[in-house]
């Protein structure tokens, strides 16, 4: 066992990497049930992302393109979730569910001939000076733009939420969708819009999975994540800064997992690999002790007849 | 006469099954406060929606001083000037004082600008506010309050008011008649939706009656008479329950020093509750909404467990006993939430009646269910209390709610209990049935059975009750005897005007 193999510059550098995926796609859903809508087809519409990211960027060779079409997969997806629950009133359990399993299949199917193949990578930014900078600057200046964009929506939906009109429309649809509808706000309008971009995040979140963080395509690759990111938007109390402070968490234990495997320590392989997510978890009820509520409307249906 | 501010003609819509509102035609003038009267599904709240824009008219027109008005939505009806505050709050719990108002504005200013505006017309109405609260914090006063804020913030013409004060304590009443006052007499129209006519006579300058979705006449309420408008509203002549004399016996229920904790974030703690029922005395608990009733129901139904010695029957602690050990004993509930609480919505009646009945009326039998026997249960229910149902088999949805809560009462008065709580017992039914169920309630306790009566309606406390106390914040007031108590002295028991101060005219 050899821990001095361990080099905590790039494993703050690679944690953030590992991190990016879950946090775009909690952000996505902290929208959607920010909205009152609980979308449990997180994991399908990122591995469809994933794919679809994957093979445009083959095809097309730009891995740029490869994110825009993950997104529009991803709120493609998520149309199909909104109009089985949002228009014709289907329980949105159920849907959610079974936009996971429909995704994870229909990924497979897309994805049958690029097994193996490589995607054109996605160049990290370089800003001279700052980039080469010890220690700060691979940590801070040396990724990829989309862990920037990942940040900076996080930053974004927080000041939305808090103090623009749409994200104080969007809260009270949430909270009370018959009042909300009482005083003339149109709920599946704003609920279909709070899904689309709820989908969109998740594809992206997909994406990143298959064009940086891994980079290939393999069956179900996004393991799970897009759970972690529904219990994440839960246990990090709706709060976009928390479930940044909860994906980096899950993402530091995940690399640290990695490397502690590589370096040979005496745990069996299993332990290592559930321990991401169980002490995210952990962390996230401790921290979620103070009772936040959640969205009063969450994943109640809105019939406006009534 | 000049042209009013807002003429109906002939309006109609039909749902599926029942036409709400036919051909009903009236005006309303400029600076009039007019009031709608009628029973519960008469069609005043389908009429006033279709004046706010949220329910469009089958057919008949509106006129807006003489102009053709057609509000597709409530955006447009209050750009035109109309405001509304609703019956049941269109509130959202979680949010601030200033971002509910916010909300039900077109352009609303900065939120620093608006909390200033908020204090300043909420103080110059005599309705303080602080507009960063979270409204779920907020008394149902206080959350009136708000709606009435925010609609005064947009200088309406017409201002329509649906029942707003079934969760007032008296205090409460005399400021808000107070605000509206000023408001008229700044030129603004009301629009004042009640069934409660002394109101209407004291303050409403003209009153259209509807019954049955029909305008059945008008009146000026100062000169007529109660009892000639309630008769107009139900279509009969109205009979008032009767109350014999009765001797009370020894104590049935006994509750000593209750302290609960508040069970959710928004519910209210118990403060050291002292409560006696004597045999064959109904003891009347008022109190504005939100100050312990639900929590005072869990405790004594056995919902919520409390030390042994704290609730005792007969004497007997049942403190640690839960709501089916506590039928057993006799105790019997009926809480307030019809669908959802009383009673399962989905389930037939005949269900229902299981819920609740199998204990006493020995409907189970070593863990099998004799549906037999319960149906005849239900069927006797329905019977005895004149549930207009075609049969036990319905969903328990399907009834309106008078004639649900005729029958959640009926199953528990037919369970012939020791002691029965009931919560709101006559919340949002006719008067018709209202007063059968109160009599059924005055029957039970000439029979020897204590009843607790928890209510916000005062005239029904005032008529049924033989001892009166009140909650306030979670506390409740020494009982006293309920023959004499003045309305002053009920609202003083009630906590007052909770700071809340007359307008500064």
């Amino acid at each position: 066992m050899d821990l001095s193999a361990i080099n905590p510059v790039l494993l703050i550098a690679s944690l953030m990497v590992a991190a990016t995926p879950l946090l775009l796609a909690a952000i996505g859903e902290l929208v959607v049930e920010k909205a009152g809508v609980l979308n449990l087809g997180v994991e399908g519409m990122m591995i469809v992302g994933a794919i679809a990211g994957f093979a445009t960027a083959v095809e097309s060779g730009s891995p740029f393109l490869g994110f825009i079409a993950a997104a529009i997969a991803g709120a493609a997806l998520s149309i199909l979730f909104a109009i089985l629950t949002q228009f014709a009133q289907a329980n949105q359990v159920a849907s959610g569910l079974s936009l996971t399993l429909f995704g994870l299949g229909l990924s497979a199917l897309m994805g049958q001939s690029y097994v193996g193949v490589k995607p054109p990578r996605m160049g990290d930014i370089h800003i001279p000076g700052l980039s080469d900078l010890p220690v700060i600057g691979p940590i801070l200046f040396g990724h990829d733009i989309i862990l920037y964009f990942g940040i900076i929506l996080t930053a974004a939906v927080w000041w939305m939420l808090k103090y623009s009109r749409i994200g104080l429309v969007l809260r009270a649809v949430g909270e009370n969708h018959d009042a909300a509808h009482a005083l003339g706000y149109k709920v599946l309008k704003i609920r279909l819009a709070a899904i689309m971009f709820g989908g969109a995040c998740a594809g992206l979140g997909g994406a990143y999975i298959s064009l940086i963080r891994v980079p290939q395509w393999t069956e179900g690759m996004t393991a799970g994540i897009g759970w972690i990111a529904l219990a994440l938007v839960v246990f990090a109390s709706w709060k976009p800064w928390r479930a940044l402070l909860g994906a980096y968490l899950f993402g530091g234990v995940t690399v640290v997992q990695l490397n502690l495997q590589a370096a040979g320590v005496a745990i069996p392989v299993e332990y290592l690999a559930m321990s991401p997510y169980l002490i995210t978890i952990l962390v996230l009820v401790i921290l979620s002790a103070d009772k936040s509520s959640a969205p009063a409307a969450l994943g109640r249906n809105f019939h406006a007849s009534r | 006469m000049s042209v009013p501010l807002l003429s109906l003609q002939g309006l109609t819509k039909a749902y599926p099954g029942v036409v709400a509102n036919d051909t009903v035609s009236f005006d309303i003038g400029e600076g009039e406060v007019h009031a709608l009267l009628g029973e519960n599904g008469a069609g005043k709240s389908t009429l006033v929606k279709m004046i706010y824009g949220l329910v469009k008219p089958d057919s008949g027109k509106m006129l807006l001083r003489g102009q053709p008005y057609e509000p597709a939505e409530p955006r447009q009806a209050r750009a035109d000037g109309i405001a509304m505050v609703f019956q049941h709050f269109s509130l959202f719990d979680a949010l601030n004082v200033a971002e509910n108002i916010a909300l039900g504005m077109e352009n609303p200013p900065e939120m620093r600008d608006l909390a200033a505006r908020i204090r300043e017309v909420s103080e110059t109405y005599g309705l303080p506010l602080d507009p960063y609260r979270t409204v779920g914090d907020l008394s149902a006063g206080e959350r009136q309050r708000v709606e009435i804020i925010r609609c005064l913030l947009q200088d309406p013409k017409l201002l329509i008011m649906d029942e707003p004060t079934s969760v007032l304590t008296p205090q409460e009443v005399e400021i808000l008649f107070k605000t509206l006052q000023k408001l008229q007499s700044e030129g603004t129209s009301i629009l004042y939706i009640s069934h409660k006519l002394e109101e209407i006579r004291t303050l409403c300058d003209h009153a259209t009656i509807l019954r049955l979705g029909k305008n059945v006449g008008e009146c000026t309420p100062s000169e007529t008479s109660a009892r000639d408008m309630a008769e107009l509203m139900v279509g009969s002549s109205l009979q008032t329950p009767q109350r014999g004399a009765r001797d009370f016996g020894e104590v049935a229920m006994d509750i000593t020093g209750l302290s609960v904790p508040a069970p959710s974030a928004f519910g209210t703690a118990l403060k050291n509750v002292h409560l006696t029922v004597r045999k064959g005395e109904i003891l009347g608990i008022g109190g504005v909404a939100g100050n312990g009733q639900d929590e005072l129901l869990g405790v004594l139904s056995g919902e919520t467990l409390t030390e042994a010695d704290a609730v005792k029957l007969h004497g007997q602690p049942i403190g640690k006993l839960g709501p089916t050990a506590r039928r057993k004993l006799g105790v019997l509930a009926a809480p307030e939430e019809r669908l959802g609480h009383a009673a399962a919505p989905d389930m037939s009646l005949t269900e229902n009646a299981m819920l609740t009945g199998s204990v006493r009326e020995g409907l189970e039998k070593n863990g099998f269910l004799d549906w037999g026997k319960t149906k005849e249960f239900a069927e006797r229910i329905i019977k005895a209390f004149d549930v207009r149902t075609p049969g036990p088999g319905n969903a328990a949805r399907s009834l309106s709610g008078g004639n649900l809560q005729k029958f959640v009462i009926g199953r528990e008065v037919l369970q012939d209990p020791d002691v029965l709580v009931v919560n709101q017992p006559t919340w949002g039914v006719d008067a018709a049935a209202a007063a059968a169920i109160r009599q059924s309630l005055l029957d039970l306790a000439a029979k020897g059975a204590a009843v607790i009566c928890i209510s916000q309606d005062l005239d029904e406390l005032m008529e049924i009750s033989d001892s009166f106390a009140a909650l306030n914040e979670g506390r409740l007031s020494a009982p006293r005897e309920a023959a004499g108590l003045t309305v002053d002295e009920i609202g003083l028991m009630m906590g007052g005007a909770h700071g809340m101060e007359v307008a500064h005219v």
